[in-house]
């Protein structure tokens, strides 16, 4: 691990985040210090450590596949920033 | 106090002392007087509020009774209520209107709760300061130049200052915990699973717990009553019994083990805070439990572990914000990844964006081994700590925040000092465990100091039982601000 693999513009492009260059600079900067506290973990020793993604020991959560009514009609549908009748509404894609 | 306890309110209204609406009256007067200085809440509910009391005067007057029967309570700005806006103190969710209540507002509703408004935060309660809030900065009640804490600072604020009689927080970090702490109130973030996320806007899945915020750990008692338990909705909410916590609330605690992780105490601890904390443990021990040293080995790793998994989490979970579905979309765009890209930028603060950064790098492809498994495997350490000191004690007993509410303004160019200072209320995320705080004396400057109370897994019973015993003995959680 390393904090100089740290590549602001493409990780921003991943995140979809447009960054002035101003923010570029600055985020930057700190993020050198953010990760050089975070390669502390490299300290411990986790060779035969098992990760954990959750601290419940649940196994896959079963239900009934019933159809269920959480919304009225068309109110999810409204909440959109653009909308028409029964489809979203975005800028050119090809 | 010059406001009731949720407890005490309920006997009074039984008692016909006042209605549910001039309970109610009095509360948005209190608003109205204060909150143009605290600046706790984004946005209140009058009219839906004014209709909860007058139906609960009816029921009050038909003889009938539920746990939180014309109670004001107010909400964090994250947790869904339909019909109403829920902001997340983000421009991104400005406008946006919630189309169904979360299960937390559907149990507080059927337990007659009156939900007065919607509280500030730290923008989608990332942040230790409340100053991440895209609106506004609440103010500390005690010194209207400090922090209440965050990210949960709206709902302290809004306790500590008898703008409510009780409010919901959320705590993925320590955020309801150490603005309890800052602004000298009781608050618990549950066993992970013990309360439903279904509607709760989420930060990081795995961390993410409802709790409540109030004057005593009494009355946190009766909203764990109402709020917690399984819930359908919520695949990782946990299918097991919800035990009556204000039937145990007077158990004798004598006896009781009482672990003091030593790493909690090390170099970098305020002084006032320190010997508040000792204070507190000493109270402890004379009230029958025997206090033993323990150990939490990996917790210097706890920032980072968090800040790596936590980040990853919120990276994915804020992915939806791209303006097709809900919430705001950037007018500046003629393609559709420039729509996504604008709209990001504008829509989010920059405490936000630093985090999706850092998300989207641990899990990025080459470096996901080295941080996100390597994070993951460090939150397997840190839990078997905890898991392995709860064979020799009960509860542990730390302090919340190294510092007592700090200035405003005085950590906002320091996000790594901003994260350093969760390092107390972070671990128990990360294990899962139940975790509170209350009052245990004011600093040389006024200024309230928490007192951590950590449990074993679903243990919330003891925690408010010895919180409770505490409140008893003590009077630090009478202690409020002159405002």
């Amino acid at each position: 691990m390393s904090s100089d693999s740290f590549d602001i513009e493409k990780i921003a492009l991943l995140a979809r985040l447009k960054l002035t260059e101003e923010e570029q600079l600055r985020l930057g900067r700190q993020f050198e210090g953010i990760l050089q506290h975070i390669d502390q973990l490299n300290q411990l020793d986790t060779e035969n450590v098992e990760p954990t993604s959750h601290v419940l020991p649940l196994q896959n959560v079963f239900r009934e596949d019933e159809v269920k009514t959480l919304f009225e009609d068309g109110k999810y549908l409204s909440l959109a920033p653009r909308q028409d009748k029964d489809h979203y509404e975005v800028p050119q894609i090809i | 106090m010059h406001q009731p306890t949720i407890t005490q309110a309920k006997h009074q209204l039984l008692e016909k002392k006042y209605s549910a609406v001039e309970l109610l009256d009095a509360v948005y007067k209190r608003i109205d007087a204060v909150d143009n200085q605290v600046q706790a809440y984004v946005h209140l509910t009058r009219d839906i509020a004014r209709q909860q009391a007058e139906a609960a005067d009816k029921k009050l007057a038909a003889g009938e009774d539920a746990p939180l029967l014309g109670i004001p309570i107010a909400l964090k700005d994250l947790i869904c209520m339909k019909d109403t806006r829920t902001t997340c103190a983000s421009r991104i969710l400005e406008n946006f209107v919630s189309p169904y209540d979360a299960t937390v507002v559907q149990r507080l509703k059927a337990a007659g709760a009156v939900l007065i408004g919607k509280t500030n935060m730290d923008e989608f309660a990332m942040g230790s300061s409340n100053e991440n809030s895209y609106f506004k900065a609440t103010k500390n009640p005690w010194d209207l130049n400090r922090v209440p804490g965050g990210s949960s600072g709206g709902s302290g604020a809004a306790v500590a200052a008898n703008e409510c009689m009780g409010a919901l927080g959320s705590d993925t970090g320590g955020s309801i915990r150490q603005p309890a702490a800052f602004c000298g109130i009781t608050g618990l973030k549950p066993t992970y699973g013990r309360v439903s996320r279904f509607g709760l806007v989420a930060f990081a899945s795995s961390f993410d717990q409802i709790g409540p915020m109030t004057k005593t750990a009494e009355d946190a008692a009766v909203l764990m009553n109402v709020i917690g338990g399984h819930d359908p909705m919520d695949s990782t909410s946990a299918n097991v019994p919800l035990p009556d916590f204000t039937a145990t609330l007077s158990n004798d605690v004598k006896g009781l083990k009482i672990g003091i992780p030593k790493e909690y105490f090390k170099k970098g601890l305020d002084a006032n805070v320190e010997k508040a904390v000792q204070e507190g443990i000493k109270t402890l021990e004379s009230m029958g439990m025997q206090a033993i040293e323990v150990s939490l080995p990996h917790t210097e790793y706890a920032v980072a572990t968090y800040y790596i998994l936590a980040c990853a989490e919120a990276s994915a979970n804020l992915s939806r914000y791209d303006g097709v579905k809900y919430g705001y979309r950037s007018e500046h765009a003629d393609n559709l990844m420039d729509m996504y890209t604008n709209t990001r930028e504008e829509g989010f603060g920059e405490e936000v964006k630093r985090r999706i950064l850092l998300g989207t790098f641990v899990l990025s492809s080459g470096y996901y081994d080295a941080y996100y498994l390597k994070g993951q495997k460090a939150r397997t350490l840190i839990k078997q700590d905890f898991e392995e000191a709860y064979k020799k004690c009960d509860v542990m007993v730390s302090p919340i925040a190294p510092v007592p509410a700090f200035k405003l303004g005085e950590k906002l160019d320091d996000p790594l000092q901003m994260y350093l200072s969760d390092i107390f209320t972070i671990s128990a995320n990360l294990a899962g465990i139940p975790a509170m705080s209350i009052p245990c004396g004011l600093s040389q400057e006024n200024l309230p100091i928490g007192l951590q109370l950590m449990g074993n897994y679903f243990d919330e019973a003891t925690l408010l039982n010895v919180a409770h015993q505490y409140q008893q003995t003590t009077e630090h959680h009478l202690q409020h601000p002159a405002l």
